[in-house]
């Protein structure tokens, strides 16, 4: 079992570095298929992997010390439990089906073997943060998915930065606008940054781990940790979790990953929808033991989750712009894993974040492949009926968005209604009303996308696209998740039983009828969304009136309830100006001066001091004669003070 | 005669050096100067020495002679060659290295 946690661990890296090998050459089909298939194999060690711990058997492994100075002592160990062989197994499958989609995407890109390279890291990366046995190699695999997507964020770094205009349908900030955000590069360094502000929280927590428990071994941290008092709990719970938003793009961090679609749409699939963005659900889901200490925190946690998911579902109802619809739905969702994990349903918590991997990957490859067919069209007003030409990737966006809404027996029913019935179970009526709220927004503004693409005028002509469908194994790569996101569902039960193992298990009650009458009531609403989705659209093509565009409300779902203006003037251009003023009058006119006073000083004794070599032997040894007698006398005169 | 005799016949040697090394312009005459400035401290290690009771510093002095006589051999050799390719000595004529 070893050898097979070792396979699955690095296959990936081998075939990063290989691909690496060619990444300054011309396309070379074979880095993609040497990736997708060493992600295959890992893929497969993954299963073997699940299938042995389902039974119950945990494999932990010490591969090599790492860090031995002192008391710290932290090895590079893995652990394939449970709760990390779902991990592994959700991340391994996206991640080949992306690989395999992501050779027909990047067919004529000039970096096509860059790209194979960095996502193929990317996964490495991600194996290493689910896998590793302590908060430190947590930490590196976290930093690690950090740098690639940072890298594969900004793959098209050439593009320009767009101008920044007030015009709703041009500006960079709007979801209205073709531009997904300032430019490539600037969403990838917005993602970075936003993340290590975060990231420091999280070492923050680490390092009060640390100095309070000695280890960061997840065993040893979790079985001590009652020993602390409360007020140090609630620390590290804190700071962990601020690490965790922003992975997760919850609110306030959430600008990154609406930004992040810049980057190729695989991309956006693989880490801004199954797994990179999970992470921070993850952290919390492993760090649970620390988390059912204070439940405060973690009432917060759930709180706030409700809140992201209201709050990006509702920008997704006005927005246009493909790819940025479906991050808000991730976004959104991210926020019911939390509302799970806060509310102490941490399994629920791990089932809703495997099942949307799915669906929301698969929807982010037909978004891409719709991309692809229109020349990068990213405006669903401008595509419509595409139905007749591309069925099979139109067949997987419906299958997808109606596991996404949650409609029996799609994969989404069941996690979302799980998450739902937690929500009531445990009394917060707010939080499941808000939820309650949040899947007829998903249900709607996913139709709606559904609707604008695929069916309805073809409004395509105008712009003289030739819409086509994608290739065969394209297709075939995005079958299996539309597969899983179906049928993911139905192993509740039995995925219940394996996790709960090392998960707390639900302690909710609700009696059956109860029971019931939340499926039939959350039902009824994304019914309804879907329903008024569907026939508004059959009956106007269109969902919002004229009248409504000019509405305040209208104007600050499109610009993002002017978040991104707002870090623009409130927190970019501030920092700007004082890193101007520190470079202009601190660093030039104080630092600079005493360096360069130094510098001249040296110089120009050196230059003075010039005239005592006149090349002549004779004249040397009298000065040498007469430094011996002064130092001579400097001596002398040190000796006698003394 | 005590410590002090032999120690500032050691400065005196040692000056006597000195002031060759700087007046001198002729090479050969500076190997002169420079081997009775290394006499002289050997005058002053072994006096020092015989009045410690310490076989160190007449060792050292052993040493001190065994080097100056390799360095006077190696010198000497150069002195020739110079003395065949610039026909000269003196350190008015030696000025090759100018900065």
């Amino acid at each position: 079992m070893e050898n097979l946690l070792y396979i699955a661990l690095f296959a990936p890296l081998v075939g990063s570095i290989f691909a690496a090998f060619f990444a300054n050459y011309p396309k070379k089909l074979i880095t993609g298929l040497f990736t997708s298939a060493m992600l295959g194999l890992s893929m497969i060690a993954s299963l073997v992997l699940l299938s042995w711990v389902i039974t119950g058997n945990v494999v932990h492994v010490r591969m090599l010390d790492w860090i031995v100075i002192g008391n710290l002592n932290v090895p590079f160990g893995f652990v394939v439990d449970q709760v990390s062989a779902t991990m592994m197994v959700v991340v391994t499958i996206v991640s080949t089906m992306v690989h395999i989609h992501s050779i027909g995407y990047m067919d004529s890109d000039k970096s096509f073997n860059r790209f194979f390279s960095y996502l193929s890291a990317f996964v490495f990366s991600m194996m290493i943060l689910v896998m590793s046995d302590n908060f430190a190699g947590l930490f590196i695999g976290w930093e690690g998915v950090g740098l690639c997507s940072w890298l594969l964020i900004g793959f098209w770094y050439h593009k320009e930065d767009k101008p920044l205009v007030k015009d709703l349908y041009n500006s960079p900030f709007s979801t209205l606008s073709p531009h997904s955000s300032i430019s490539p590069a600037f969403a990838a360094n917005e993602a970075f940054i936003t993340n290590r502000v975060a990231d420091l929280a999280m070492l923050v927590g680490m390092f009060l781990i640390y100095w309070n428990l000695g280890s960061l071994q997840y065993d040893e941290v979790f079985a001590n940790i009652s020993s602390l008092n409360t007020s140090t709990v609630v620390a590290i719970a804190i700071f962990l979790f601020i690490g965790a938003m922003g992975k997760s793009a919850q609110f306030p961090f959430n600008q990154w990953l609406a930004n992040a679609m810049e980057g190729p749409t695989p991309v956006s699939a693989l880490i801004h929808a199954a797994t990179m963005v999970t992470a921070g659900v993850y952290l919390v889901i492993r760090a649970n033991e620390i988390y059912t200490v204070v439940p405060e925190v973690g009432a917060f946690i759930a709180g706030l989750g409700a809140f992201v998911a209201m709050f990006a579902a509702s920008q997704a109802l006005v927005a246009t712009n493909m790819k940025k619809i479906i991050a808000f739905s991730t976004l959104s969702q991210l926020g019911y894993m939390f509302v799970a994990a806060g509310l102490g349903a941490y399994w629920v918590a791990l089932f809703h974040l495997a099942t949307h991997a799915f669906f929301k990957s698969v929807l982010f490859l037909g978004a891409g492949n719709v991309m692809h067919a229109m020349n990068d069209e990213i405006n669903i007003k401008k595509m419509g009926g595409l139905y007749k030409h591309m069925p099979r990737t139109g067949l997987i966006m419906i299958l997808a968005s109606i596991a996404l809404a949650g409609i029996f027996p799609f994969a989404g029913f069941f996690s979302k209604d799980l998450i739902l019935e937690v929500a009531f179970g445990s009394g917060s009526y707010i939080i499941w009303s808000v939820l309650w709220i949040t899947a007829g927004l998903t249900a709607f503004y996913s139709f709606r996308l559904i609707m604008y693409v695929f069916f309805g005028k073809e409004k395509y002509h105008e712009y003289g696209y030739h819409p086509h469908e994608t290739y065969g194994f394209v297709i075939a790569a995005m079958a299996p998740l539309a597969i899983l996101s179906i049928v993911a569902g139905w192993t509740q039960a039995g995925f219940t039983n394996m996790v709960t193992s090392i998960l707390p298990p639900l302690n909710v009650h609700v009696d059956n009828a109860t029971l019931w009458m939340l499926i039939i009531v959350t039902t009824a609403i994304v019914l309804v969304g879907i329903g008024f989705a569907v026939f508004k659209h059959k009956k106007d093509e269109a969902y919002f009136g004229e009248a409504l565009k000019n509405r305040f409300c209208y104007k600050l779902l499109a610009n993002q309830y002017y978040m991104p203006l707002f870090f623009e003037k409130v927190v970019l251009k501030p920092y700007l100006a004082i890193s101007r003023f520190s470079w202009k009058e601190i660093d030039l006119k104080i630092v600079d001066t005493i360096v360069d006073a130094i510098a001249k000083t040296i110089y120009t004794t050196g230059n003075e001091s010039r005239v005592m070599q006149t090349r002549n032997l004779s004249t040397a040894l009298r000065w040498m004669a007469f430094g011996l007698l002064v130092l001579l006398i400097l001596a002398i005169l040190l000796v006698s003070n003394n | 005669m005590m410590l002090n005799d032999y120690l500032i016949l050691s400065s005196i040697l040692f000056c006597i050096g000195l002031i060759g090394v700087i007046r001198r312009k002729n090479l050969l005459m500076l190997f002169f100067a420079s081997e009775i400035m290394l006499n002289a401290v050997n005058v002053g290690l072994a006096a020092i020495s015989k009045f410690h009771g310490d076989l160190d510093g007449q060792m050292f002095a052993f040493f001190i002679i065994a080097v100056a006589a390799s360095e006077v051999a190696i010198g000497l050799g150069l002195l020739i060659m110079t003395y065949k390719r610039k026909n000269s000595l003196s350190l008015d004529n030696l000025q090759s290295m100018g900065g």
